[in-house]
């Protein structure tokens, strides 16, 4: 252990070590976001080593997916990533589409894009104001909750819940849209798109927020291969990869004509980044400033793509299409399928033998895959690093733990 | 008041003294005790008001204006809770010690010319002095509470405030060699008249070394963005992690006191102290510039402009809290060794060559202003005319007690 400190260079000002603190940070700690238990080894301000202990909040989803039919089963999404519920209903729902092979509307279709975009952007809103909160600054957090209002009250309006929707079922939705929301959805973006200004000014390049961002954390994009982290995490290391786009032909069906650039720097640049700020000469790709700058970029793109959604959506002529039987027989077999959540790739893999209810239900979370990597990006930082560090990861516990 | 009680009551010296000093005492104590709550509960309506909130609105009808006694009420009721592996004595000790270093230094503090607790020859060494015990009860309180936490803060806050005490020391020497006194009434003094006298629009020095001070007065009273000593995202709430109920307001109320105090002492060595920015008084006569003769009104009027400036950067240092994120302690370090430091240094041997080749400022005779500099009151104050001693003292001469 001791051979292994001295030889890291990273550990700084090894000679002056004194004595080693064992400190746990959670599972009731302000900046651990839900019931995460970091045990960290400290040589006084430094954390030589970090090891996340989780667990705290498993509800045992998938077992209780064995014990009910697919559809049944779309409340338990609900509440892994409760940041983006309705992602989760996507997820679970395509992944049953496509072991039925079944195919929804078109205008099932544009709804969803819509409904999930503007699920991405509520938890981009929470991960960027939560960050805020993990470096000490309170206000960005409730001006993006603000907005966030905003966004579960047009939710509200759809399905009547504003965190655990059930809006997006399996064959469909549950329900159309109100008359009005579309214009009430345009007036929101039209009012939300000066305030993401606001949030560059306040964190994105506020100089302290860069102090404590750049250069920290630094994920090489090899390493985030190698652990699996998938969504933003990945795209702030520079690895070009959006499963709305490079993902199975079921899901960028969904995508399929609308126009829309992955937010990943490539030679050096973001896409249209000459509308937003540039990027600090101090900032490392794949450190914590770009894991969140993409989270950034991707707001304003899910907007691009609710925009158009809304567009879509309202050419499309005909009914909504009902939802699948509650109780819908599914056929033996299994299938697997990935959906680009806000938080990273969400998996569900589900085997049926042939009833309505499944054989095996499984989750595949981002979050957890992202949280494996936290140790390796908290080696030799500060203590003040460990939030900034795992804050930048944007976990949400009810997905790892399930 | 102690000459009163003498002369006229026949009071025995010593208890004529010590009745005086009670009074004192206890009009600094709760007026600073006051303000403490005001300035908490102001907080929490900017805080809200930034924030696109509401704070609070109903406590004591409109405004929520009476939430901070309904918090102190409630911290009173609280169970009185104590870790069990803490160092009883000074665990219950350490509160004391930062609310009576934060307040006691208010002993010294200038609310108008003659309305100070005690004037001392050596007051911005006692200000600062006593304000800087106030680490010791921080980092009492965070060594006894037998925390991991704790003692994180602890450490912190021993490193940052026995740092920045070095370039605050700096900053604070530039209005003392200026005005050629410690002594924080006659610094406040010597910039009375129009607002160019201020210390603050000397000299290009000056008006730096006012930033720098005050960047280094945040840091030293630990208000975000350099509050790391309880830096909430990280070491749950630091020092103060086992608090509760009174003591851990004790704390909180040291910290408003303290907040105060650097905005009250940053008005009197830069911003004219209780000068207001015209000399309204002597331009409308109801002073013919002489402190001593000065009527009521105008005392009171010094210390409302006093107030108005402390509080001033008391807002400031709040909207700065609520605006900016925390700085990382090595960068807290840095920028008090590698900025604050140097900057401090630089400014304060460029305010010695000004004093030397500029005295009189860039246009000749343009120091002194429609109304000049009373002077002659300083030459008089320090050797009063016996025979006007019991004339002259007056209410808020007798609120400073003990003085003389």
């Amino acid at each position: 252990m001791s051979q292994v400190l001295e030889d890291d260079q990273r550990i700084i000002e090894f000679d002056v070590r004194t004595d080693e603190m064992l400190v746990n940070m959670g599972p009731q700690h302000p900046s651990t976001h839900g019931v995460l238990r970091l045990v960290l080894r400290t040589d006084g301000e430094i954390v030589s080593e970090l090891e996340p202990h989780i667990g705290y909040l498993h509800r045992c989803a998938e077992k209780i997916g064995e014990n009910l039919t697919a559809r049944q089963w779309i409340p338990y999404t609900d509440r892994m990533d409760y940041l983006a519920a309705m992602n989760m209903n996507l997820g679970w729902s395509l992944a049953v589409e496509k072991l039925l092979q079944y195919e929804v509307s078109e205008k099932a279709r544009h709804l969803r894009v819509l409904i999930a975009e503007l699920g991405r952007i509520a938890s981009h809103l929470v991960g960027m104001g939560a960050y805020g909160l993990d470096l000490g600054t309170f206000s960005p957090f409730l001006y993006a909750f603000r907005e966030r209002e905003k966004i579960l009250d047009l939710f509200e309006e759809a399905c009547g819940a504003r965190l655990t929707y059930s809006y997006i079922t399996v064959g469909g939705l549950t329900a159309d849209l109100p008359p009005g929301w579309l214009q009430r959805c345009e007036a929101f973006l039209e009012q939300f798109e000066p305030i993401i200004r606001e949030y560059h000014t306040l964190l994105t390049t506020n100089a302290i927020f860069v102090k404590r961002t750049a250069a920290i954390g630094v994920l090489s994009p090899e390493m985030a291969v190698d652990y699996g982290c998938t969504g933003p995490v990945l795209r702030g290391s520079g690895v070009d990869i959006d499963l709305r786009r490079d993902g199975e032909s079921i899901y960028t069906a969904m995508y399929d004509g609308y126009a829309f650039e992955v937010a990943v720097m490539k030679d050096g640049h973001y896409p249209r980044d000459h509308e937003y700020p540039a990027v600090p000469v101090d900032a490392v790709l794949g450190d914590c400033w770009h894991r969140f700058f993409v989270r950034m970029l991707e707001v304003v793109q899910s907007m691009d793509l609710v925009r158009q959604a809304i567009d879509r959506y309202s050419r499309c002529k005909g009914p909504l299409g009902e939802p699948l039987k509650l109780a819908e027989k599914l056929p033996a077999g299994d299938a697997y399928l990935e959906t680009e959540c806000p938080k990273g790739q969400m998996g569900f893999y589900l085997v049926s033998d042939g009833s309505a209810i499944p054989w095996r239900v499984r989750a595949r979370s981002s979050s957890f895959s992202n949280l494996a990597v936290a140790p390796e990006l908290c080696r030799g930082c500060l203590i003040a690093d460990v939030p900034a560090v795992v804050g930048s990861l944007d976990i949400v516990m009810g997905e790892i733990d399930r | 008041m102690a000459e009163f009680l003498i002369n006229t009551l026949g009071f025995p010296a010593w208890l004529a003294w010590s009745a005086t000093a009670g009074v004192a005492a206890f009009l600094i104590l709760n007026v600073i005790a006051g303000g403490a709550l005001v300035f908490i509960w102001a907080e929490r309506k900017i805080a809200a008001r930034i924030q696109d909130r509401l704070g609070p609105t109903r406590t004591g009808g409109r405004f929520g204006w009476l939430q901070s006694l309904a918090d102190g009420i409630k911290l009173l009721a609280k169970e009185d809770l104590m870790p069990d592996g803490a160092d009883t004595l000074l665990f219950r000790l350490a509160p004391y010690v930062s609310f009576c270093a934060s307040f006691c230094a208010f002993i010294a503090m200038p609310f108008a010319f003659d309305v100070v607790g005690q004037r001392l020859n050596v007051g911005v060494f006692f200000v600062i002095a006593v304000l800087g015990l106030e680490v010791f009860g921080v980092i009492l309180a965070g060594y006894a509470s037998a925390s991991k936490w704790s003692l994180f803060g602890a450490m912190r806050e021993a490193a940052q405030v026995v740092s920045y005490e070095v370039p605050l020391g700096m900053c604070v020497v530039v209005p003392v060699m200026l005005a050629g006194s410690m002594d924080l009434v006659t610094i406040g003094e010597k910039q009375a008249g129009w607002i160019s006298n201020w210390y603050l629009f000397h000299d290009p020095f000056t008006f730096v070394i006012f930033w720098v001070y005050f960047t280094c007065a945040v840091a030293s009273v630990n208000r975000a963005p350099f509050d790391l000593a309880e830096a909430e995202s990280e070491l749950v709430a630091g020092f103060h992690t086992e608090y509760s109920g009174l003591r851990w307001s004790f704390f909180f109320m040291a910290e408003y006191g303290s907040m105060f105090l650097v905005s009250g002492l940053a008005a009197v060595l830069f911003l004219g102290g209780w000068n207001g920015p015209i000399p309204i008084a002597e331009l409308a006569g109801w002073s013919d510039g002489s402190a001593v003769t000065a009527p009521y009104a105008v005392r009171l009027l010094g210390c409302a402009n006093l107030l108005a400036k402390a509080t001033a950067g008391v807002l400031l240092m709040m909207w700065i809290r609520w605006t900016l994120p925390r700085l990382r302690i090595d960068q807290v370090m840095t920028t008090c060794l590698k900025y604050c430091t140097p900057i401090a240094a630089v400014m304060f041997a460029g305010v010695m060559l000004w004093q030397l080749f500029l005295p009189g400022g860039l246009v000749p005779g343009g120091r002194q202003g429609a109304i000049s500099v009373r002077e002659g009151w300083l030459e008089q104050a320090a050797e009063p005319p016996a025979e006007a001693v019991g004339v002259r003292r007056s209410v808020p001469q007798q609120l400073a007690g003990v003085a003389d």
